[in-house]
């Protein structure tokens, strides 16, 4: 059956050339998006996928190359132009105003006016019950946006989109703030919008969200189209590899470990969050020398406490730290540190860098106070500089020079920067927590490599990660932490069950309240019926 | 890649844009003046006449120059003990109280050492000033590491505080006797005398060695690298192992004694403690830290710049016939447009700066903030 000349694509994008001062962020792009598609756009951090999409919302201008909607060339010259054209954009940090009520928010730039000086409020709330009720996810006008969770925030930034009537939406990066749970639920929305005619382009460096969602899969690298796959003719590994533009180790080979004695006794340890709940009830575990233990659990389950009372940003109420054989229960940040103490931060950007600081200072930033850094009271700045250098050389990190500011480097850089200066120690114990959130492939693989070398050389590791495949990667031993309660302690690969664990994460080893996981991912949590107790931005 | 020579450019060209504005908009109040003068006509040229009155009035003699660096000296003072608190994250505008302590200080302890010969008297008074100054920074120091409460409503309340004990006190305990109205005993051989027949004094030279003191104090000492880091991001410093509550502490006093030096020298100048003690260096620091960006050197500028238009205002007022007024109008306009720089950038078409945040933002992006550590 001869099919009649077929409809021009929803979106086409071609030959768009994007140059920065000496760089070409975008290089002779073609891309296009149908009705009812979602499109993943797959790529490195610094690949140039926000460019591409910064240059649809109309934030960018390109040097080169035209935009087609419904076929017809269009000139978008600013993000109102582009929304009044049908493109929605969901940023990946929300831009809500938490004050507001939900109907305020996605009123807020497209007021619907009963007169020139009086809001609509009613229409606006009908049209706002409509919608939700229209994709399966109704949202009460009336709630103030901070009391939402982050995956209905999300959704409130999509129906915003969907009030100005768009009909391209770009989600950047839309899982990374969410659980497990929260994405299996926005997944299930995108279809809906799909479902419902809606062009869909996901942004995103997660291989295995892209081969679950997308309908096509466009790979980015270094401001170059790689390669269009379908997920049925793809797999992570051939992703990875387009991506990264070589082969990817995804999975890093980890060896036989040789635990010794044990650098880490946490005994019958309890913590309270700010707010004085109990978040970590009577837990005890050691880390051995030469071991990677791996902490899984769903974030909020009392991780993040745990972490913090052991490297001393919070102080325990109750039960024992030792550290080598020591009681540090009561030592500060610093006296820890100099007793051995290594630790990655989970939130690189709020704990484990100043950004306004030049790289080198961010690399001394916890050892400054020491030779060859610092002699008397002054400190040597071409010592500083000395090592900077080397670390920059020895951890590959991307950048043009020490002295720029750690702000200009992308994640996976940042990340590195940290890596670089508390794996470069002599440690007892080394603390990682959410070490890779966040990073591309090549980023991972370098550092679980990195992790994996510190093993051996006999750190203990202390791994916390809400990725529960990186926990299975990289672990020897698994404790599941579940209400703030350790409920499992298990070997890793090859014993450990990968299910079983997301059971444990999600129930707490107690009989489930549904049915076994859901879906095809094998995504821990997902029939979990707990509060999730993240944090909202 | 590129490299980024353009952060020193970046620094310096808002400030030299908002000067510029700012004489440009009192261009206009000036043409104005004109109309409401005695002639009763607008000259469009009056504001070049009045600005280059301004100009020979501070640097077209040596005593005009003198005057000058007179006038900057104790500017540059409180313009570190705004600026230096920035570094840390911290707004300072309690330097009014913290020249009054150190002023009214000197002022007790210049009458103790009146009969020591100068160059004792002189430096004890000072020191004496400056460490009263650092106890008047200790307080807010201490309460916001503490308590939490707010910089920039304990030191305004402070001011308020200090500025009655101190009238207080000079009215009645100190009152010195056999003067018509209130005021101190003479300090003596503490009193800071002109040399020559300019009004340069022996005080200038302790303010210009704060400058690069403070220059090699937060960028070459661990110290300041933990004040800067506490300013920057207080998380990553308590991560870091740094004590950001001892550095609050310790900059808030180190602010303190920069402000308490320049009251110490500007009562030494007069000789006594007065019944009203009315100056405006405290306030002027403000503009004088912005204006230089935070930085040593930048504050060092400003402060001359500054110092400059008040040294030359009376030329200005009787050659051009332009009130004295109109500084504290550039000064105001100047504050303004570095507050808002935005619109400076908006009017010149500058780039925002990426990464890295100004000093302008420590302002408002700790207003209560709860304290770590």
């Amino acid at each position: 059956m001869s099919v009649a000349e077929p409809s021009p694509p929803r979106l086409e994008m071609r030959g768009i050339t994007k140059r920065y001062p000496g760089v070409i962020a975008n290089n002779r792009i073609n891309l296009d998006v149908r009705a009812g598609e979602i499109h993943a756009l797959l790529g490195e951090n610094g690949a140039g996928k926000t460019t591409l999409m910064n240059i649809l919302f109309g934030l960018a201008r390109p040097n080169e190359g035209e935009i087609l909607l419904d076929g017809n060339p269009v000139q978008i010259a600013d993000p109102a132009d582009a929304i009044s054209r049908g493109i929605g954009m969901v940023h990946q940090h929300f831009m809500l105003i938490p004050v507001l009520t939900v109907a305020e928010n996605i009123l807020l730039g497209a007021e619907t006016m009963a007169n020139s000086i009086f809001l609509d409020r009613r229409e606006a709330r009908r049209r706002i019950i409509e919608l939700g009720k229209r994709f399966g996810f109704e949202v009460d006008p009336d709630a103030r946006v901070e009391t939402l969770s982050v995956g209905w925030q999300q959704r409130v930034e999509i129906l915003k989109a969907l009030y100005r009537e768009a009909r391209i939406l770009v989600l950047d990066e839309p899982t990374a703030v969410l659980t497990p749970q929260e994405t299996v639920e926005i997944f299930a929305v995108l279809r809906r919008l799909a479902a419902e005619g809606h062009s869909i382009i996901f942004i995103s460096h997660k291989l295995y969200e892209v081969l679950e969602i997308a309908d096509r899969i466009t790979v980015i690298r270094r401001g170059e189209v790689v390669g269009t796959r379908q997920p049925s003719e793809t797999n992570e590994d051939d992703l990875a590899a387009l991506m990264v533009g070589r082969e990817v180790q995804l999975a890093v080979d980890r060896g036989t470990s040789h635990p010794a004695e044990p650098v880490l006794t946490v005994e019958n340890l309890t913590v309270k969050s700010d707010r004085g709940q109990e978040e970590v009830r009577g837990v005890s575990f050691t880390v051995r020398a030469g071991e990677i233990l791996g902490i899984a659990g769903v974030a909020g389950n009392g991780q993040d406490e745990l972490v913090e009372a052991i490297t001393g940003l919070r102080s325990s109420n109750g039960g024992t730290v030792s550290l080598a054989g020591q009681n540090i229960t009561g030592w500060s940040v610093r006296e820890r540190r100099e007793h051995g103490l290594g630790y990655v931060p989970g939130d690189r950007q709020k704990y484990g860098l100043v950004l306004g600081f030049p790289i080198s200072d961010n690399l001394v930033l916890t050892r400054y106070y020491h030779r060859p850094f610092t002699r008397g009271v002054q400190r040597q700045d071409a010592a500083i500089e000395q090592w900077a250098q080397e670390k920059i050389k020895e951890f590959d990190i991307r950048t043009p020079s020490a002295a720029v500011s750690a702000g200009t480097l992308s994640g996976g850089n940042q990340q590195k920067v940290i890596v670089a200066r508390e794996f470069s120690r002599d440690l007892q114990l080394l603390v990682l927590d959410q070490p890779t959130r966040g990073l591309d492939v090549g980023s991972i693989e370098f550092i679980h490599k990195q992790a994996i070398g510190k093993r051996d050389a006999g750190t203990g590791i202390l791994l916390v990660s809400a990725e529960l495949d990186e926990i299975l990667e990289l672990s020897d031993r698994i404790a599941v932490m579940y209400r703030g309660e350790i409920v499992a302690l298990v070997d890793g690969r090859p014993t450990a069950n990968k299910e079983e664990i997301g059971l444990l994460m999600a129930t707490g080893g107690r009989a489930p309240a549904a049915g076994p996981p859901s879906g095809t991912s094998g995504q821990a949590g997902t029939t979990t019926d707990m509060p999730i107790k993240g944090e909202t931005s | 890649m590129i490299s980024r020579p353009r952060s020193y450019v970046g620094r310096v060209v808002v400030p030299a844009l908002s000067i510029l504005l700012a004489l440009l908009v009192a261009s206009v109040l000036i043409i104005a003046s004109g109309l409401i003068g005695p002639e009763k006509k607008a000259d469009l040229l009056l504001p070049l006449v009045a600005y280059r009155s301004l100009l020979v009035g501070s640097f077209g003699s040596l005593k005009g120059i003198a005057n000058m660096i007179v006038a900057a000296t104790p500017l540059m003072l409180t313009g570190l003990a705004v600026g230096v608190g920035l570094k840390a994250g911290l707004f300072n505008i309690g330097a009014t109280g913290q020249v009054l302590t150190g002023g009214f200080t000197a002022a007790l302890i210049g009458v103790l050492v009146a009969d020591a010969p100068p160059l004792i008297a002189i430096p004890v008074a000072l020191l004496g000033g400056m460490l009263a100054g650092a106890l008047a920074g200790f307080i807010p120091g201490f309460l916001k590491a503490y308590t939490g409460a707010h910089e920039v409503v304990t030191t305004i309340m402070l001011n308020a505080v200090i500025q009655l004990l101190v009238s207080g006190l000079v009215n009645d305990v100190f009152r010195a006797p056999g003067f018509s109205f209130a005021r101190t005993a003479p300090v003596g051989n503490a009193t800071l005398t002109g040399a020559g027949n300019t009004t340069l004094h022996l005080g200038v030279l302790f303010a210009v060695i704060c400058i690069p003191i403070s220059y090699w104090l937060l960028w070459r000492t661990t110290v300041g690298f933990e004040i800067r880091a506490v300013g920057a991001n207080p998380t990553a410093a308590l991560y870091a192992g740094m004590k950001p509550r001892r550095m609050m502490i310790l900059t808030m006093s180190l602010c303190g004694a920069f402000a308490g030096l320049a009251g110490a020298i500007e009562i030494l100048r007069l000789g006594y403690y007065p019944a009203v003690f009315g100056t405006s260096i405290g306030f002027d620091g403000i503009t004088v830290a912005l204006l230089g960006q935070a930085h040593p050197i930048g504050i060092m500028l400003s402060a001359i710049l500054l110092g400059a238009m008040r040294a030359g205002a009376p030329l200005m007022q009787i050659q051009a016939r332009v009130p004295v007024e109109i500084i504290d109008v550039i000064q105001g306009v100047i504050l303004i447009f570095l507050a808002a720089e935005i619109v400076v950038r908006r009017i010149f078409r500058l780039r925002t700066p990426s990464a890295g945040a100004g000093e302008l933002q420590t302002i408002t992006r700790t207003y209560g903030e709860k304290v770590v550590g």
